[in-house]
C-alpha cells in the first residue's frame, strides 16, 4: 500500500473518530441546554458533565489532528480549501472557540450561568452544520478557479438543495448518536430517570436521521453521478449500515442492551461513512484534488506514517486508561468518586 | 482608510490570534512545571500548604488551558485558511512537526484530563503526581515542535527549491534546523519564568491586601526561586540568540540594532530616535557591546543594514523599539527575581522570617507578572517582524503566500470581538472562582486547623 493511501485511510478513519466523540460532545450540549431550559436539568445533567469533563479537551484534538494531517499529507488542500473556506472556516473556528471554552468558564468556574450554558447548546449544532460545508465543497462545483484565484461559489452553495440535506444529515446525526450513547451511560449509571428521558431523545431522532440520509443520498446522486455510482458498487455496505440501524432501533426499543445499542450506531455510522469516502476515492476535491497528484513527497509521507504509528502506541493505551477511569469504572459513572 | 489588501488583513488577522494565543501558550506551557514542582515539594515535604497550592493552581490553570486550547486551534486552522499558498509550498516541510505537535497535545489533554479528576482516587499520592509528567513534557514539547516549525520559517534547509516547489525534501534536516535550538531553549525558559512571575504576582496581590499567609510566602518561595533559575538561563540563551543571528539572519540583528555600516566595534543602541535620513539622536551607545553580543570579541566584524538590498529590510524602528523593551522587562525581572531571593536568605539568617515582606519588593513582583508577559510579547512580535519580507527566509516573501480571498477584513473583526469576549470572560471567571473561594476558607472546609493563619 503506498503511504498517500496509507495516509487518506488513516485521515478518513481519524475523521470517523471525531464525527462520533464529537456527536457525542456536541449533542450533549445541546441536551444539557435543553433540559435546563425545559426544567429537567436536575434528571441528566450532573450525568453530561460527569461524562463531558474529563474528554472535552480531547474531542478537540481528534479535529485539530484530521485537518493538521490532511494538510500534511496534503498540501494542495490547504491551497484549495484555504481559499475557499475562509469565511465558512472562520466562523466554525469562532462556534468551536466560544463552545470549548464556555464549557470549561461553565463546568470548572461559573456554574448555573444559563447564557454559558446557551451558548455551549447553541453552538453544539451550528458547528457540525458549519463544519459539514468542507464535505459538500469536496463534491465538486462549489469551488471556482479562474486562473490562480480561488473563490467560493456561495450562491451555488446556499441554493444547492444537496448542501441543505448534507447540513440536515450533521445535525440529527449528532443527536441521535448522542442520545444513544447517554442512553448507554445513564444505563451504566442505573440512573433510571435520565435513562428515559435519553431513550425517548435517541428514539425520536432516530426517524429523521434515515430520512435525510436517504434525501442526502438521492440529491448526491443528481449532484455527482461518478460518486454517486462509486456508492452503488457499495451497496452491500449500505445495507449493512441499515441493518445495524434496525438492530440499534430494536434494542433501544426495548429497553435493553444499550451498550450494544450505541455500538451498532457506531456500526451504522461506520459502514455508511466508508462507502462515502470509498465511494469518493480518488478526489479529495472533485475534480482538483485527487489522492494522488497532490501527495506530499515520499519522504515527508513515509515520515509521517512511522511518527503516526509511533504516536499510536502511546495514544491507544493513554485513550483506554481514560475509558478505564471514567467510562467502564462503574463506580465513577455512578458518582460514588 | 486603506483598500481591501488580503496580505495586510491576512498579517492582521495572524497577528492578532497569535498575539492572544501566546499569552494563554505561555502559562500553558509554563503553569504546569509549577503545578508539578508544588505538588512534589507537598509530597516529599509532607507539606498540605503546597499540595493546596498545587490544586489552586491546576483549577485556575483549566480555564487558562481551555482559551489556549481554543485559540490554538484557531492559529492551526488560520494558517491554512490566510496563508494558502505558503502552506502548499511549505506544508511539504514543516508537515512533520506540525504532526508531532497534535500528538504532543493529545497527551497533554488525555492526561490534564485524568490529573484533573483523580485528586483522591488515588491512595499512593505519588501515583497522581506522576500523571502530571505527560502533561508537562506534552506541553513543554509541542512548545518544542511549534517552535521548530517556526524556526524553520527563518532558516529554511533540508530541500531544493525547483521553480517553486520544494523537492527532495529530508524532514529531520528541516526540523533540527539552525534557528531551532535557540529559539526552543528561549522560549521554553521564558515561559517557565512568566509562569512564575504570574503566580507569584497573585501570591504578591494577597500578602499587599494585608492577607499575610504563610500559604502566599510558600507561594513566593517557590516561583521566584525558579523564577530566578530560569530568567538566568534564558538570559544566556538570549546571548546564544544573539550569535545565531549574527550567523545566520544579520538583516534581523541590524535592524533590531539600527547597525548600517558592516564594521568591527560595533556599539549596541539602546533607545534613540532614528531620522528621516537613518541618523540615530538621543540614543544611549555602549561601545563594542554589539561585536561582544554577536561574537563574543569586539573585533567580531558585524554586518550593516547596508549590504543587504533595500527592498529586504525589516522595518526598522518597531526591530528597535521591540527589542529594546523585550530586554529591559527581561532584566527587570530577572533583578527582581534576584531580588526576592537575596532578600529571603537575609530575613533568614536573621531569624526575622514572621515579619512582613517588604512592600517595595511586593510591589514589584506584583508588576513583574505584566513585565514578563510583555517581554513575551514583546520578543516575539520582534522575531516576527524582523523577518520582514520574508516569510520563508530568503525563498518566500509574505505577499506570496498570503490568501487573495474576500471578507478577510471581516473575519479580522470576527475574531477581534471573539478574543475580547474570551479574554473578559476568562478573566472574570477565574477572579470570581478565587474570590468566593479564598485560601482561607479553603482551609476551613478541608478541616484543617487554622493555627498557622497569621493576621
Amino acid at each position: 500500500m503506498s503511504y498517500e493511501l496509507i495516509g487518506i485511510s488513516v485521515l478518513w478513519l481519524f475523521l470517523y473518530g471525531y464525527l462520533i466523540v464529537a456527536s457525542i460532545d456536541f449533542g450533549a450540549g445541546f441536551f444539557a441546554f435543553y433540559a435546563r431550559w425545559t426544567k429537567q436539568d436536575h434528571l441528566i445533567n450532573r450525568l453530561i458533565s460527569r461524562y463531558l469533563s474529563p474528554v472535552w479537551e480531547i474531542t478537540n484534538v481528534f479535529f485539530v489532528f484530521f485537518y493538521i494531517g490532511i494538510v500534511g499529507f496534503f498540501p494542495d488542500t490547504a491551497y484549495y480549501y484555504g481559499n475557499a473556506l475562509i469565511v465558512p472556516g472562520s466562523i466554525a473556528v469562532i462556534l468551536l472557540a466560544i463552545r470549548g471554552s464556555f464549557y470549561a468558564f461553565e463546568n470548572y468556574g461559573s456554574k448555573k450561568n444559563i447564557v454559558f450554558l446557551f451558548l455551549y447548546g447553541a453552538t453544539g449544532l451550528l458547528i457540525p452544520a458549519s463544519l459539514s460545508v468542507a464535505l459538500t465543497l469536496s463534491e465538486g462545483g462549489f469551488i471556482v478557479k479562474q486562473g490562480e484565484t480561488i473563490s467560493l461559489d456561495y450562491w451555488a452553495l446556499f441554493t444547492n438543495p444537496l448542501s441543505w440535506s448534507i447540513v440536515g444529515l450533521a445535525i440529527v446525526s449528532v443527536l441521535f448518536i448522542s442520545s444513544s450513547f447517554l442512553a448507554f451511560y445513564a444505563s451504566r449509571a442505573e440512573d433510571h430517570a435520565a435513562l428515559k428521558l435519553i431513550r425517548g431523545y435517541a428514539l425520536f431522532w432516530s426517524t429523521p436521521t434515515i430520512i435525510i440520509a436517504l434525501t442526502a443520498f438521492i440529491y448526491l446522486g443528481q449532484h455527482n453521478e461518478r460518486h454517486f455510482q462509486n456508492m452503488m458498487d457499495l451497496w452491500w455496505l449500505l445495507a449493512l449500515s441499515v441493518a445495524f440501524f434496525m438492530i440499534a432501533m430494536w434494542l433501544l426499543y426495548n429497553g435493553r442492551r444499550y451498550g450494544l445499542a450505541f455500538i451498532c450506531v457506531m456500526l451504522q455510522f461506520f459502514s455508511a461513512f466508508f462507502a462515502y469516502g470509498i465511494g469518493q476515492y480518488p478526489y479529495i476535491l472533485d475534480p482538483y484534488i485527487t489522492v494522488q497528484s497532490s501527495a506530499t513527497s515520499p519522504a515527508m509521507g513515509i515520515a509521517l506514517v512511522v511518527v503516526f504509528i509511533g504516536g499510536l502506541c502511546m495514544l491507544i493505551p493513554s485513550l483506554l486508561l481514560v475509558f478505564k477511569l471514567f467510562l467502564f469504572d462503574a463506580d465513577y459513572v455512578k458518582g460514588k468518586k | 482608510m486603506h483598500s481591501y489588501d488580503p496580505v495586510l488583513y491576512s498579517r492582521l488577522l495572524t497577528g492578532l490570534t497569535l498575539g492572544v494565543h501566546i499569552v494563554y501558550a505561555t502559562i500553558g506551557v509554563g503553569v504546569p512545571l509549577m503545578i508539578a514542582l508544588a505538588e512534589w515539594i507537598g509530597i516529599k515535604r509532607n507539606d498540605t500548604y503546597y499540595l493546596l497550592m498545587a490544586r489552586r493552581w491546576a483549577r485556575g490553570y483549566t480555564i487558562t488551558v481551555a482559551v489556549g486550547v481554543v485559540t490554538g486551534t484557531a492559529i492551526g486552522l488560520q494558517l491554512s485558511l490566510l496563508w494558502p499558498n505558503f502552506m502548499r509550498v511549505a506544508g511539504q516541510a514543516i508537515a512533520l512537526p506540525l504532526f508531532l505537535e497534535t500528538f504532543a497535545f493529545f497527551i497533554e489533554a488525555i492526561f490534564l484530563g485524568i490529573y484533573l479528576y483523580t485528586w483522591d482516587r488515588f491512595k499512593n499520592r505519588m501515583l497522581h503526581f506522576l500523571l502530571l509528567l505527560p502533561i508537562v513534557l506534552g506541553a513543554s514539547m509541542s512548545a518544542f515542535f511549534i517552535t521548530s516549525m517556526n524556526a524553520f520559517m527563518n532558516t529554511p534547509q533540508g530541500f531544493d527549491m525547483v521553480n517553486g516547489k520544494m523537492i527532495n525534501i529530508d524532514p529531520l534536516v528541516a526540523m533540527f534546523n539552525p534557528a531551532m535550538p535557540t529559539k526552543v531553549a528561549h522560549v521554553l525558559t521564558t515561559a517557565y519564568v512568566t509562569a512564575a512571575f504570574i503566580l507569584a504576582g497573585i501570591a504578591a496581590f494577597a500578602l499587599l491586601r494585608g492577607r499575610n499567609h504563610v500559604y502566599h510566602k510558600k507561594a513566593l518561595r517557590l516561583t521566584m526561586m525558579a523564577a530566578l533559575i530560569f530568567s538566568l538561563a534564558s538570559t544566556a540563551i538570549g546571548d546564544l540568540s544573539g550569535k545565531f543571528l549574527h550567523e545566520y539572519q544579520p538583516a534581523k540583528l541590524a535592524a533590531a540594532e539600527w547597525h548600517f555600516e558592516t564594521s568591527d566595534k560595533a556599539e549596541l543602541i539602546v533607545g534613540g530616535v532614528l531620522t528621516e535620513n537613518n541618523e540615530i539622536k538621543y540614543a544611549f551607545k555602549i561601545p563594542y557591546a554589539l561585536s561582544i553580543l554577536a561574537g563574543s570579541s569586539p573585533y567580531t566584524v558585524v554586518k550593516g543594514l547596508n549590504e543587504v538590498p533595500r527592498d529586504e529590510w525589516p522595518p526598522l524602528r518597531a526591530s528597535h523599539y521591540l527589542f529594546d523593551g523585550m530586554v529591559f522587562f527581561g532584566v527587570y525581572i530577572t533583578v527582581v527575581a534576584l531580588w526576592h531571593v537575596l532578600a529571603h536568605w537575609r530575613r533568614r539568617r536573621k531569624g526575622s522570617t514572621k515579619k512582613p515582606l517588604n512592600r517595595a519588593l511586593l510591589i514589584a513582583i506584583l508588576l513583574g507578572a505584566p513585565a514578563a508577559m510583555l517581554a513575551i510579547e514583546l520578543g516575539w512580535i520582534f522575531s516576527e517582524i524582523a523577518r520582514q519580507p520574508w516569510i520563508l527566509w530568503g525563498y518566500m516573501k509574505v505577499s506570496q503566500g498570503a490568501t487573495t480571498a474576500l471578507y478577510v477584513d471581516r473575519m479580522l473583526w470576527m475574531f477581534a470581538g471573539l478574543y475580547v469576549l474570551l479574554s473578559v470572560t476568562c478573566i472574570y471567571v477565574l477572579i470570581k472562582m478565587f474570590k468566593n473561594n479564598p485560601i482561607e476558607a479553603e482551609f476551613i472546609a478541608r478541616g484543617m486547623k487554622e493555627g498557622d493563619v497569621k493576621r
